[in-house]
């Protein structure tokens, strides 16, 4: 069979040098797949120095053909040709001393968004403008322009508003049409009614020169809750826009062996089957089986636990996992979207699905109000039919008001105002929202449940008492140590510098890859690694040994604590909250840790399933849960909590489970989030109240028939005025 | 009260102005980065020519 299939490529391939041109073809496929342009992100891009030195620096790189910084979102876009690599960029900036991360151009999709708010923006400008001639044009009609005057200033506006209303309406109008063809009353279906009714009526009364349009107020009315929609749909693309560029950070690229030549490509270009080759300290690309060589894995992304894991042939490895010591080549068995991760991932979106159940408190305000204001207004056209012997116009006229002054134009501000406020104070501190209704969900948590490795620590190994162990083998192994990218040889050695002991003369160092270091100190073979290859007793805890003039001694290591932990923790038992720790780290380590914060609920080698199924059982008895972790064994959990944070260097699944993502290293502000969350619920609810206070005053009016267009426009601008500003009482 | 019907015309001309070149900054993406053209306009890169 093959030789047939050989025979019948043979025309193809006459010269020995064709058989590679598939490779190459590959080979040139897999290059094209990145475009001439590029997304650096520049988190420490500040001031006008930032934007010479950047621009001139890349423009100075041969083959970018423009640069061009953007301070706002700390980004620089990149035009270049095809030869220039990302690599090359970043060393350029990292020469100027700007720290660059690649941004996957695909994962911002800033597009769409950006057009939304554009548009947003676009009729807030319009209803400004109108708003602001309408109101001029009253303010004649108010202090008491007669006859023709007032029925031309009444033309004016009517010219000015009803095109205004018809298109910065439009938002209102769809969303009010889909929540009706739903069967619900949501807010907009009152505002779209109170819209068009204020409209016609003051047609109608200009037409039959009345002496009272309601121009003024349903321009009014417009311009405020569009205020609400902007602020709202800005917070939520901040949150976006940050929450892709975390995505985006992690570019996913694999080393793919082609023939023997190692092209970096894009995930999606790898196929099951490619061999792959993954260098040591790099995560994990693609799901597959170990061909060659011999190293460790750290799986604690994965399954909490920090002791690395033994690779060699034959090894089954997962995508997430760091390779620690040596080069793997791996032959895939999934990769992209078929991955372990990938899938998890889906199984998480789905867990999301339910989140969307809980009701927010704007839902529940407007559940309350939206049937209200419509029997107020009918009852009111009902009651002067009746009183004034079936009089029309005066009934509605009557109705029209009570709708306008009832219409939830301070209800619109309510939340997004507060929500806008709280999350720029939490971004400020380091705490990206990317739920609307997880400041809410905050205010109402009575349990944190923490994850151990890579939350309450960093997951960075830190020897213990190394001042105990002898001075020589403490230089021995700092020589040793230095030779090795391993991250229990990098503390080390890191250790041994900050206790000023100058490592040894070792000679001839070189790393077994899977095993540790060995050399040649003072004539004899030394040797640091693993217990058996150094003939040492394994300790219970995460330990390397040294194996030194026919001694052992053995080096042991906690994990580095996360900077603000204990803080976090102390007042968030000081604040009455009930915190637990869950792990899936052997229970050493763990008792050790929780010893140290004091936390006395602890348990360990928990099961990815068995978190979840804690938390669930807690939410069962009638608690808030608040869980904190980072890992793929957290992202249940996560999902399942009542509200969840993640650390930035979370996997991509945690951060998307997850409602809240922690930027910086510290986890302190996580109490702060808790207070700030209680505090913007309370601002919420008061923001409903006062609202509501304005009603209480200005319904009664209305519904008497002394309400002028005059009391509509200033309780208006008042209530909205005063819940803005309560928003902004936050700190 | 003859002159309103100069003043009003001209009010909402100057109004609409504005609102003309409200649309204008936004078509020309001028806020985009408000950030880094509060900076941008300090810099003297290219005060001497234009930037190629």
């Amino acid at each position: 069979m093959t030789v047939v299939e050989d025979f019948g490529r043979a025309p193809i391939s006459a010269c020995p040098a064709c058989t590679v041109v598939p490779a190459a073809e590959r080979i040139a496929a897999m290059r094209a797949e990145r475009d001439g342009r590029v997304v650096l992100s520049l988190p420490g891009a500040e001031g006008a120095v930032t934007i010479s030195t950047v621009e001139a620096a890349l423009a100075a790189v041969p083959g970018v053909r423009s640069a061009r910084v953007n301070l706002t979102l700390k980004r620089v876009s990149v035009n270049t040709a095809p030869e220039v690599t990302v690599a090359q960029l970043i060393a350029v900036l990292d020469g100027i001393g700007q720290e660059a991360h690649e941004l996957d151009p695909g994962l911002l999709s800033a597009t769409e968004t950006d057009r939304q708010g554009r548009d947003l923006l676009m009729r807030l400008g319009v209803a400004f403008f109108s708003m602001m001639n309408v109101m001029l044009l009253s303010v004649a009609v108010w202090s008491g322009a007669e006859d023709a005057t007032r029925d031309l200033f009444h033309w004016i506006s009517g010219a000015i508003a009803l095109p205004t209303v018809i298109f910065a309406g439009q938002p209102f109008f769809k969303s009010a049409l889909a929540s009706l063809r739903q069967g619900k009353l949501g807010m907009d279906v009152p505002i779209s009614l109170a819209l068009i009714l204020a409209s016609s009526i003051s047609v109608f009364e200009t037409l039959n020169s009345g002496h009272h349009a309601y121009f003024d107020a349903a321009v009014m009315l417009a311009f405020f809750l569009l205020v609400g929609r902007y602020l709202d749909h800005r917070t939520r693309a901040i949150a976006r826009s940050a929450a892709e560029e975390l995505a985006a950070l992690e570019v996913p690229r694999a080393v793919v062996l082609v023939d023997g030549a190692e092209i970096e490509t894009v995930i999606s270009a790898v196929a099951p089957g490619d061999m792959v080759l993954v260098r040591p300290g790099a995560r994990m690309p693609v799901d597959g089986v170990v061909i060659h060589g011999a190293s460790e894995l750290d799986r604690s992304l994965l399954t909490g636990e920090s002791l690395p894991v033994q690779a060699g042939p034959g090894t089954v490895v997962s995508a997430g996992e760091v390779n620690l010591t040596g080069p793997l080549t791996l032959q895939v068995t999934a990769a992209g979207k078929d991955s372990s991760l990938h899938r998890m991932a889906d199984l998480v979106a789905m867990a999301e699905g339910a989140k969307t159940r809980y009701t927010s408190l704007a839902d529940r305000a407007s559940r309350l109000y939206s049937p209200l204001v419509h029997i107020l207004s009918f009852s009111a056209f009902g009651y002067w039919m009746w009183a004034t012997g079936g009089d029309v116009r005066h009934a509605i006229n009557i109705s029209a008001a009570v709708l306008i002054i009832t219409c939830p134009c301070a209800l619109g501000l309510a939340v997004p105002a507060v929500i806008t406020s709280a999350s720029g104070k939490l971004f400020r501190k380091g705490l990206l929202i990317k739920h609307g209704t997880a400041l809410e969900r905050l205010a109402e948590v009575d349990s944190v449940v923490f994850d151990k490795t890579g939350t309450l620590t960093l997951g960075m190994p830190e020897p213990v008492v190394l001042a105990d162990q002898p001075q020589d083998a403490l230089a021995v192994a700092a020589a040793l140590a230095a030779g090795s990218s391993h991250p229990l040889a990098r503390a080390l050695a890191e250790g041994a510098r900050a206790l000023g002991v100058a490592p040894a003369a070792v000679s001839d160092i070189r790393e077994v890859p899977g095993q540790g270091i060995e050399g040649d100190w003072q004539g004899a073979r030394v040797r640091l690694g693993r217990a058996d290859w150094c003939g040492a007793d394994p300790l219970p805890a995460t330990a390397t040994y040294l194996a030194m003039a026919g001694r052992t001694h053995a080096f042991a290591f906690t994990d580095r604590l996360r900077p603000g932990a204990a803080k976090a923790v102390a007042a968030l038992q000081a604040a009455g909250k009930r915190v637990e720790l869950l792990s899936g780290d052997a229970e050493a380590p763990v008792r050790d840790l929780a010893q140290r914060l004091g936390i006395s609920d602890w348990q360990a080698g928990v099961l990815p399933a068995e978190k979840a199924a804690r938390v669930a059982a807690l939410t069962a008895a009638g608690r808030r849960v608040l869980m904190v972790g980072d890992g793929l064994n957290d992202t249940a959990a996560l999902a399942a909590a009542h509200v969840s944070i993640s650390p930035a260097s979370a996997l991509d699944a945690a951060r998307v489970a997850s409602d809240i993502v922690l930027l910086g290293q510290d986890i302190a502000p996580i109490a702060d989030a808790l207070r700030i969350g209680r505090q913007s619920a309370r601002r919420m609810i008061e923001n409903f109240l006062i609202s509501g206070g304005y009603n209480v005053v200005a319904v009664p009016l209305a519904l008497i028939g002394h309400a002028t267009p005059l009391a509509a426009a200033l309780a208006m601008s008042l209530s909205s005025i005063t819940v803005s500003l309560n928003a902004m009482r936050l700190k | 009260m003859e002159i309103l019907a100069i003043l009003i015309p001209v009010s909402l001309l100057l109004g609409g102005v504005g609102l003309v070149a409200f649309f204008w900054a936004m078509k020309t993406r001028q806020f985009d980065d408000p950030e880094g053209d509060s900076h941008r306009i300090l810099t003297r890169d290219w005060d001497d020519r234009p930037k190629p």
